[in-house]
């Protein structure tokens, strides 16, 4: 039976994790590639990589980064931020990364999207949304969350998927960071509206929620700080899961 | 120590998959070339992408006849994820002629709500298998076609999805596939490689 996924996010600039609140307060906490091994030699099933860095020396650290995970990591990584066409997404790639999440560029030009799969296929273009609540619906945001597109965020959901996402990494703003549960309207109104994985992303309290998150439908569920914090361990949140009677891989 | 002949075709990602059989202690060779194919004794055909480029690329770069030809002269030929998919001998993806290893054709992924098949799933043996102790497993798959052999003999184990069993490992003689990754599927997929490489070494 197909698992339900458990997935540690991590922040990279230039190439070193951080961690921060909200992209301010950022403080070095190591090397990526360390933090992506410990979490997958604790049972995580994937792991994202969100470059949070601009600029072409930190794309060639992110790179360099990249290809250290590829030797030493053995579950899929995923990463994104900065992917703005085919060449970075193909650098991804090669670098040793075996998904690619597009974003604000996909928002601002969505034949992105059908050539990343056309090039690429599908089952390595995974489009981030980032929704924020608005007129009794979601809004998608590109920028980080930084600027609202007018767009609604499951309509886009669904072109995204249309042409030829081969997944959704899907986060509230609203709930981002806050750490009282997913925003599971939101992921319940995706992962009905499309019919390729959603992940889960945003408000991740503790292993409840995430195990909320999966039962409204999505396909994984991602969360950041609960785990840099070693407030959970991904062993715990699949207990929690698996208790809620989801499929997990132990 | 095994030497293992990477087929790169330009389809991304071979570093996690030389990291991988590197791990097991197997002296790895990535290469375009034919001529080296055409010495080589254990050949990974990987891939990720499309069927229809990538065997575009093969069949141009004139590998396609070397690898044709590693396995009539027993060659040990392994197939991974949509390098499965390019042994047989059709694709609906493209609607293309592919390397002809194992009679069968490759197909979307019909009957499931939620496709690509993306994550970790069971992988189970058919029966007494070449990959042995390796199975039954939990690995990690990424893709929307399968293959579907014309001769139930070749299949060696099976995966459900969605209520219905694709085939996941497939193989003939020397020829074997795995439609997972072996190389981000953990503990479990290095035990398969391992398997794989040791199988190999016995024959040889």
């Amino acid at each position: 039976m197909l698992r339900r996924r458990i997935v540690p996010c991590l922040d990279v600039r230039r190439g070193r994790l951080v961690k921060g609140i909200r992209f301010r307060d950022l403080r070095d906490r190591g090397d990526p590639v360390d933090a992506a091994a410990r979490y997958a030699e604790a049972g995580a099933d994937e792991i994202v990589w969100l470059n949070i860095s601009a600029g072409e020396e930190a794309w060639a650290e992110l790179l360099r980064a990249v290809e250290r995970a590829a030797r030493r990591v053995d579950v899929p990584l995923c990463v994104g931020g900065g992917v703005d066409g085919l060449e970075r997404a193909r650098d991804l790639l090669l670098a040793g990364a075996d998904k690619v999440s597009v974003n604000t560029a996909a928002l601002d030009r969505p034949g992105l999207v059908t050539e990343l799969a056309a090039h690429l296929g599908s089952q390595c273009v995974v489009v981030a949304v980032d929704a924020a609540r608005a007129n009794g619906g979601w809004e998608a945001h590109a920028a980080g969350g930084g600027r609202p597109t007018g767009r609604d965020a499951v309509a886009w959901s669904r072109e995204a998927v249309e042409r030829g996402a081969g997944e959704l990494l899907v986060t509230s703003i609203d709930a981002d960071g806050g750490r009282a549960g997913y925003d599971l309207d939101l992921i319940a109104a995706v992962s009905s509206a499309v019919d390729v994985p959603v992940v889960a992303s945003g408000g991740a309290g503790g292993p409840a929620d995430m195990a909320a998150a999966l039962s409204a439908g999505a396909s994984a569920a991602l969360a950041a700080s609960i785990f840099h914090d070693g407030q959970a361990t991904v062993a715990d949140v699949k207990q929690e899961a698996a208790a809620c009677g989801l499929p997990v891989r132990l | 120590m095994s030497a293992v002949t990477v087929v790169d075709h330009g389809a991304g990602n071979l570093r996690s998959l030389r990291a991988a059989l590197e791990r097991l202690d197997a002296r790895v060779d990535v290469t375009d070339r034919p001529a080296d194919v055409e010495r080589a004794e254990i050949v990974v055909v990987p891939g990720v992408g499309a069927a229809g480029p990538a065997m575009e690329r093969l069949e141009a770069a004139g590998l396609a006849t070397t690898i044709r030809d590693a396995a009539d002269r027993g060659a040990h030929v392994l197939g991974i994820c949509l390098g499965l998919q390019l042994l047989f001998e059709r694709s609906e993806e493209g609607d293309i002629e592919c390397l002809g290893l194992l009679p069968g054709a490759v197909r979307r992924i019909d009957w499931a709500r939620t496709v690509p098949h993306m994550g970790w799933n069971d992988v189970s043996p058919s029966g007494a298998g070449p990959l042995g102790d390796a199975l039954p497993a939990v690995c990690y798959f990424a893709h929307t076609y399968v293959a579907e052999p014309a001769d139930a003999g070749d299949v060696i184990a099976t995966t459900e999805l969605e209520g219905r069993p694709f085939a996941s490992v497939v193989g003939r003689g020397r020829v074997a596939a795995v439609q997972f990754h072996p190389e981000r599927s953990g503990p479990a997929g290095r035990a398969v490689l391992a398997a794989f490489l040791r199988r190999a070494a016995d024959a040889a």
